[in-house]
C-alpha cells in the first residue's frame, strides 16, 4: 500500500486551496495575488519534484494511494514518472508566466474567473498524476469543466457557439473514453488490490496493463481511447472545435488550453493508450501516423490563408500536435524522445506566441493581420521578443523547438522516410506563414490602428525575457530536458514491444 | 604550442559577445562605440584566426569537444569544432572580409539612426558568427545551426530597412527558399543516421562508415544535401532569391555574395569530399546544375541596369563555376575561387556601395557614367575587381578560373568550351558595368553631379586592401606550369585530394593563351559597343527575355506559388469549413433535430406512456420468443 500523503501530492491540492480562496476573494485585486503566489508555490513544489526521483522504482516511488470508492477497486492513486514530472513542470511554468503577463488585463467577477482558473490547474495535474483510470478520468473532466465556464462567461463575441462545440466535442470523446475504461476495468484481474476487501477488479494502472484483452478486443478499445485524446490533442479530422474556440476563449485561457491542455491528449496516448492496447497500437499506427502527417501539412497550408492571427496561431499549433503524435506512433526512441521534449518546448513557445497578441489586441483591440501594419516601429521591443518566440516556434536551431523536430524527423525518417519527406513540407509551409505574419503584423509602416502602440510594460517584459530564457537555455544545452524524460521513453517502447 | 587552438572557441564567441553588446546597448550606445565594437570583434577573431591558420600550417589540426549538444541511446552528437585545413582557410576568409565590410559599414550607414545602427552592427556580427559555426562544427549539426543561422541573418538583413515591403518580401523569399534547400540537407542528415548512426565528420568519412552505405545511399545522401547547397549558394533551382537579397544595404550584400552565406553550399561539398566523390551522378547533377547556372546567370547579367543586379547575377555565375569545379572532383580549386571570388565580389560590392553613396541612392547604371573623374580610388579598384573576375593574367581570378577550366577540359570538351562561354560572357558584362558606371559622359541630374564625391577613407581603404588582395590572392595558387608550386593545394592536401592531373604543360599553356586571348577579345567588344553608351530604348526580342530574367520568376509564380496558394484557399474555403466542420455541425445538428423528433416521446400524455409500454413489451416478448 502507497503513502497517504508525499509532498507531489501538494500539486494538486495547493491549486484546489488556492481556487477555493479565490472563490472567496472580495475584490479583483486579492483573488489575482492569491492565484499569483499559490501559482509561485506550486512551481517551488514542481521544481522540487525534479531532484527527488528515483528511476529505478519508476511510478512506486512518492506516490499516493489511498482506497477511494472501495468496491469498486478505485483508488485515488496518483505518482509521478519522468513524463509526469515533465508536464507538471510545464504546467506550473505555464500557469505563473500566463497569471503575471495577463495581469494588465481588467477582469470582470474575477473571484470565480480566477477560482476557475486554479481548478483547471489542479485538474491538469490530477491527469498527469494519476495512476488509477477513474482517478484520470475524474482529473480529465476536472480539467474540462472550469475551462467550459471561463470560455462561455469571459469569452469573445461568438463564445457560446464556440464553447458549445468545444465542450461538446470534447465532452463526447471523453464518454467513449469512459466506456472503454469500464470494459477495460471489467476485464482486469483480482489482484489490483489487497487491503482484505474482496474486489474482482481494479482501475489502477498495473491492472490495467495487465488487463486481459484479446487483439479484436484492444482494436475497438484503442478506437475508443484514441479519438478521445485525438479531440482533446487536436489530431486532423478532429481539430474543427479548435480554431474557434482559441479565437474565442478569453486570451489567458487560451494559453492554458493551448499551451497544456492539449498535452493531456499527447499524455494520454503515452500512459493510457499505447501501454494498454500493445496490439491495437500495431494494428493502427500507420493509419494515426497517416492522419497526423496529413494534418501537418492541412493544417500548415491552412494557416497560410488566416487572417485571424489567433487562428493563424491555432492552425500551426495544430500542425506541430500533428508531428508529436505521429513522432510518437512512429514507436522508436529517437522520435518518441523527440515528441516527449517537443511537448514541453510546444508549451513555452506557444504561451509566448499568445502573450504576444494578446498584448496587440489589448492595445489595438484588432486581432485581424490585414488591418495591422508596422508594429515593429512602435513597439519595438515587443517585436525582438516576437521574432524570436516566432523563431522558437518554426524550430530555427538553438532554439528549444529546433532538438524536438530534429529527433522527431530523424525518427519518423527511421520509421518510413517519405512520411518524413512528407511531413517535411511543414517545415517549409511554417516558415511561410509565419513570415507573412510577422511581415504585415510588424513591419511596413504604421496605419491608424498601430500608430498609438506603447512598447510593453514590465511584467510584460519580464514574462517574455523568462520564456526567451528558456528558449535559448533548452535549444543550447537540450540535453538535461532529455535526460529528465529518457527513462520514460525506454519504459514505454517496452511495453509496447 | 596547442594553445591557440585551444582558444578557438573565442573565435565565434567575439562576434556573438558584439552582437549581444550591439542588441542590447542599441539604445545607449553612441554610433562610435557600436561601430567600433561591432568591428573590434570580428578583428579581434581575425586576428585569432590568423594564428590558428599559422598552427594549422605548421601541421597541428584539433577536434575539440565542448559538451554533449544531443546523447540518446546511440545517437551522439558533440557541441564540437573542427579545425583543420579547410576550416581554417574559410576562418581567415570570414574574419578577413567582414572584418573589412564592418569598417566599410561604419561610414556607409552614418547616416542611420543610432538605434538602427546599433542594431545593424548587431545583426552583422549575428551573421559572422553563424557563418563561422558553420564553418567550425566538427559534426553536421552544428553545420546546420550555422546553416540555418546564416539563413536568418540573411533574413534579418536584408529586410532591414522594413518599412519598404518591396525590401521585406526579398527577405522573406531568401529565407523561404533557404529553407527549401534546408529540408534536403536534413533529409540528407536523417538518411545519414538512419545508416550510420553519427554525424560526425571524423567518423561519417571513416572507411568503417562508408562501408555501410551502399552506392544508392550515397547518391542519395549527396543529392539531397546538393539541394540544400542549391539553396544556400543560389543554384538552379533555388537561385532566385539572391539577385532580390541586394534589398539589404549594401555592405550586407558583399558580406552575404563573397564572406558568407553563398559559399556555404560550397564549403559543405568540399568539407564532404569523401560522400561526394563516391557519387558519380551526384557529381554529373552538380556539373550540370553548376554549368548551367553560371551560363544563365551570366546571360541576364549582360541586360541589367542595376549596378548590384549586375554584381548579383555575376555572384550566381560565379558560384556556378565554383560547382562546376566540384562536380568534377576538382574541390580544391572551387575552394580557390572561393578565396579570389570572395576578394573580387567583396571588392566590387562596396565598390558599387560607393558609387551609390556618391550618387545619393541612385542605382541605375543608365543614369551614372563618368564617375571616374569624380572617385578615382573607387573606380580605379573596381576596374581591378573587373581584371580579377575577368581573368586576365596576373589577377587573382586568372589562376583560380584558369584551374577550373583546365579540369573541366580534361573531363570533357563540350562542357570546357561552355564554360569558357560563361567565362567570356563574364568579361563582356563586367566591362559593360565598367565602362557605363565610369567612363563617357555623366548622365544624371545636376544635383546629382555637384554631389559626386568620393568616398571616405573608412570605405576607400577597405577597397584598397581588397584590390590589393584581388591581384595576389592568387599566388598562393599558382599552377606547376607557370613554375609554381600550388601552395593552396598542398595545403589542404590532408582534406581534401587534389584533382589528378592528366594536362601536360603544354596542353595547360595552349589554353591560358586561348582563354586569354578570347577574354580580352570580349572586353574589346564590350569597350567598342558601350564606350559611347546612350540610355537605350527598352531591349526588344532576345534582350527583353534577358532583362527579363528569362521570365524565371514569373513562371516559379505561375507554377508554384500560384497553384498553392490555390490549393491553400480551396483547403480553406471549401475542405475545412464545408467539409470536415461541416460534417461535425452536421452531426450537431441531427442531434438537435432528432432530438427535437423524439420529444413527442414525452407528451406528458398517460395513454402514450401505455402505449410505448405495450410496444416495449411486445419487442422484448418478440426478442425471448425467437432468440
Amino acid at each position: 500500500m502507497g503513502n497517504y500523503f508525499t509532498f507531489p501530492d501538494l500539486l494538486i491540492w495547493l491549486p484546489l486551496l488556492a481556487g477555493f480562496f479565490c472563490f472567496f476573494a472580495k475584490e479583483e485585486k486579492s483573488a489575482r495575488l492569491t492565484a499569483i503566489v499559490f501559482s509561485l508555490l506550486i512551481l517551488g513544489v514542481s521544481i522540487a519534484t525534479l531532484f527527488f526521483t528515483n528511476d529505478t522504482k519508476y511510478l512506486n516511488y512518492n506516490n499516493v494511494n489511498y482506497i477511494w470508492l472501495k468496491y469498486l477497486g478505485a483508488n485515488y492513486y496518483i505518482g509521478l514518472d519522468s513524463t509526469g514530472r515533465m508536464l507538471t513542470l510545464l504546467t506550473a511554468t505555464v500557469f505563473p508566466l500566463i497569471l503575471i503577463a495577463t495581469s494588465k488585463t481588467t477582469i470582470k467577477n474575477a473571484a470565480s474567473y480566477f477560482g476557475l482558473i486554479m481548478l483547471t490547474q489542479a485538474g491538469l495535474m490530477g491527469v498527469f498524476m494519476a495512476l488509477d483510470a477513474l482517478t484520470f478520468y475524474f482529473f480529465w473532466e476536472l480539467a474540462l469543466i472550469p475551462v467550459y465556464f471561463l470560455c462561455s462567461k469571459w469569452g469573445g463575441e461568438s463564445r457560446i457557439q464556440a464553447t458549445f462545440k468545444f465542450f461538446v466535442y470534447t465532452f463526447a470523446g471523453s464518454l467513449l473514453m469512459l466506456i472503454g475504461i469500464i470494459y477495460v476495468y471489467l476485464h482486469t484481474g483480482t489482484k489490483g488490490f489487497e487491503d482484505g476487501v474482496i474486489v474482482n477488479h481494479s482501475f489502477s494502472l498495473a491492472s490495467f496493463y495487465n488487463a486481459n484483452l484479446s487483439a479484436t478486443e484492444q482494436n475497438w478499445l484503442f478506437v475508443l481511447f484514441f479519438i478521445a485524446f485525438a479531440i482533446k490533442m487536436p489530431i486532423f479530422p478532429f481539430h474543427t472545435w479548435q480554431p474557434d474556440a482559441y479565437d474565442q476563449s478569453p486570451t489567458s485561457v487560451t494559453m492554458i488550453l493551448s499551451g497544456v491542455m492539449v498535452k493531456m491528449g499527447l499524455f494520454g496516448l503515452l500512459r493510457w493508450l499505447m501501454p494498454v492496447f500493445p496490439s491495437g497500437v500495431i494494428h493502427y499506427k500507420n493509419i494515426v501516423i497517416i492522419l497526423s502527417i496529413i494534418g501537418v501539412v492541412y493544417a500548415s497550408f491552412i494557416a497560410m490563408m488566416q487572417d485571424n492571427i489567433k487562428k493563424l496561431i491555432a492552425y500551426s499549433s495544430i500542425a506541430h500536435i500533428g508531428l508529436m503524435c505521429a513522432a510518437i506512433f512512429a514507436m522508436n526512441q529517437i522520435a518518441v524522445q523527440g515528441a516527449l521534449i517537443q511537448m514541453f518546448n510546444h508549451g513555452i513557445n506557444i504561451v509566448g506566441m499568445w502573450i504576444v497578441v494578446e498584448i496587440i489586441e489589448r492595445q489595438t483591440g484588432v486581432k485581424k493581420i490585414s488591418q495591422l501594419s508596422g508594429l515593429a516601429s512602435t513597439a519595438p521591443v515587443l517585436t525582438i521578443f516576437l521574432v524570436i518566440i516566432a523563431f522558437a516556434n518554426i524550430a530555427l536551431p538553438l532554439t528549444n523547438a529546433f532538438t524536438g523536430e530534429f529527433l522527431m524527423f530523424s525518427g519518423l525518417y527511421n520509421y518510413n522516410k517519405w512520411f518524413a519527406a512528407i511531413a517535411g513540407l511543414g517545415i517549409i509551409l511554417s516558415a511561410v506563414y509565419t513570415l507573412n505574419m510577422i511581415q504585415k503584423v510588424f513591419f511596413g509602416s504604421t496605419n491608424a490602428v498601430t500608430a498609438e502602440v506603447k512598447d510593453i510594460s514590465l511584467n510584460e517584459k519580464i514574462v517574455l525575457m523568462i520564456i526567451v530564457g528558456i528558449i535559448f537555455f533548452i535549444g543550447v544545452y537540450p540535453q538535461p530536458l532529455i535526460e529528465l524524460t529518457k527513462d520514460a521513453v525506454n519504459n514505454l517502447l517496452v511495453r509496447v514491444k | 604550442m596547442n594553445n591557440i587552438l585551444q582558444l578557438v572557441w573565442l573565435i565565434p564567441l567575439l562576434p556573438l559577445v558584439g552582437f549581444v553588446i550591439n542588441g542590447l546597448g542599441r539604445k545607449s550606445l553612441s554610433k562610435n562605440l557600436s561601430g567600433i565594437i561591432g568591428s573590434a570583434v570580428v578583428l579581434a577573431s581575425f586576428v585569432l584566426s590568423t594564428l590558428v591558420f599559422m598552427q594549422v600550417k605548421s601541421g597541428t589540426t584539433a577536434s575539440l569537444q565542448y559538451f554533449n549538444f544531443l546523447e540518446l541511446s546511440k545517437l551522439k552528437v558533440a557541441f564540437d569544432f573542427k579545425i583543420d585545413q579547410l576550416s581554417s582557410l574559410f576562418l581567415l576568409i570570414i574574419t578577413g572580409v567582414g572584418f573589412l565590410i564592418h569598417v566599410y559599414s561604419t561610414a556607409y550607414m552614418h547616416d542611420e539612426d543610432g538605434k538602427d545602427f546599433a542594431k545593424y552592427f548587431a545583426y552583422l556580427n549575428l551573421f559572422v558568427f553563424s557563418m563561422l559555426l558553420l564553418v567550425m562544427g566538427g559534426n553536421y549539426l552544428i553545420m546546420f545551426i550555422g546553416w540555418e543561422g546564416v539563413g536568418l541573418c540573411s533574413y534579418l538583413l536584408i529586410g532591414y530597412w522594413f518599412r519598404n515591403t518591396d525590401y521585406t518580401d526579398a527577405a522573406k523569399k531568401a529565407f523561404v527558399m533557404n529553407r527549401i534547400g534546408d529540408l534536403g540537407f536534413l533529409l540528407a542528415l536523417f538518411w545519414l543516421i538512419a545508416k550510420v548512426g553519427t554525424l560526425q565528420f571524423d567518423e561519417v568519412f571513416s572507411s568503417a562508415s562508408l562501408a555501410k552505405l551502399s552506392i544508392k545511399d550515397i547518391t542519395g545522401i549527396t543529392l539531397l544535401m546538393f539541394v540544400g547547397a542549391t539553396g544556400k549558394s543560389a543554384q538552379i533551382p533555388l537561385y532566385t532569391w539572391l539577385p532580390d537579397a541586394m534589398a539589404g544595404p549594401t555592405p550586407v550584400s558583399a558580406l552575404i555574395h563573397a564572406a558568407t552565406m553563398v559559399t556555404a553550399g560550397i564549403y559543405m561539398i568540399a568539407r564532404s569530399n569523401a560522400l561526394f566523390s563516391l557519387a558519380p551522378l551526384t557529381q554529373t547533377v552538380i556539373t550540370v546544375i553548376g554549368l548551367a547556372t553560371a551560363l544563365l546567370a551570366a546571360s541576364i547579367a549582360i541586360k541589367q541596369n542595376d549596378i548590384k543586379k549586375v554584381l548579383a547575377y555575376s555572384t550566381v555565375s560565379q558560384l556556378g563555376f565554383m560547382f562546376l569545379a566540384l562536380g568534377t572532383g576538382n574541390y580544391v580549386a572551387a575552394i580557390f575561387h572561393v578565396m579570389t571570388h570572395a576578394f573580387f565580389k567583396a571588392l566590387m560590392f562596396l565598390g558599387s556601395g560607393s558609387v551609390i553613396h556618391a550618387m545619393g541612392g541612385e542605382q541605375d547604371i543608365r543614369k551614372m557614367g563618368g564617375l571616374h573623374k569624380h572617385m578615382k580610388i573607387t573606380s580605379i579598384t573596381f576596374f581591378i575587381g573587373c581584371l580579377a573576375i575577368s581573368g586576365i593574367p596576373g589577377f587573382s581570378g586568372f589562376f583560380s578560373k584558369d584551374e577550373i577550366l583546365s579540369g573541366v577540359f580534361s573531363h570533357n570538351v563540350v562542357l570546357y568550351s561552355l564554360a569558357l562561354f560563361a567565362a567570356l560572357l563574364t568579361a563582356f558584362y563586367m566591362f559593360r558595368l565598367y565602362i557605363v558606371t565610369f567612363t563617357g559622359s555623366f548622365r544624371g541630374t545636376h544635383d546629382q553631379e555637384h554631389h559626386l564625391h568620393e568616398s571616405p577613407k573608412a570605405m576607400t581603404i577597405p577597397l584598397i586592401i581588397l584590390a590589393v588582395l584581388s591581384i595576389v590572392g592568387g599566388y598562393v595558387g599558382v599552377p606547376e606550369a607557370l613554375g609554381g608550386h600550388h601552395e593552396l593545394a598542398l595545403y589542404l592536401t590532408p582534406v581534401v585530394k587534389s584533382a589528378e592531373h592528366h594536362l601536360t604543360h603544354g596542353t595547360e599553356y595552349t589554353l591560358m593563351v586561348v582563354s586569354t586571348f578570347l577574354v580580352l577579345i570580349s572586353i574589346l567588344f564590350s569597350w567598342l559597343k558601350f564606350r559611347n553608351y546612350k540610355i537605350e530604348a527598352d531591349a526588344k526580342g532576345f534582350g527583353k527575355i534577358l532583362q527579363n530574367k528569362w521570365y524565371v520568376d514569373d513562371i516559379y509564380q505561375l507554377l508554384i506559388v500560384r497553384p498553392l496558394q490555390n490549393v491553400a484557399g480551396f483547403l480553406n474555403k471549401i475542405v475545412e469549413s464545408k467539409i470536415i466542420d461541416g460534417a461535425v455541425n452536421g452531426v450537431g445538428k441531427l442531434i438537435n433535430y432528432g432530438s427535437r423528433q423524439m420529444r413527442w416521446l414525452q407528451s406528458g400524455q398517460v395513454g402514450a406512456y401505455v402505449l410505448l409500454m405495450v410496444i416495449g413489451m411486445l419487442i422484448l416478448f418478440f426478442i425471448q420468443l425467437f432468440l
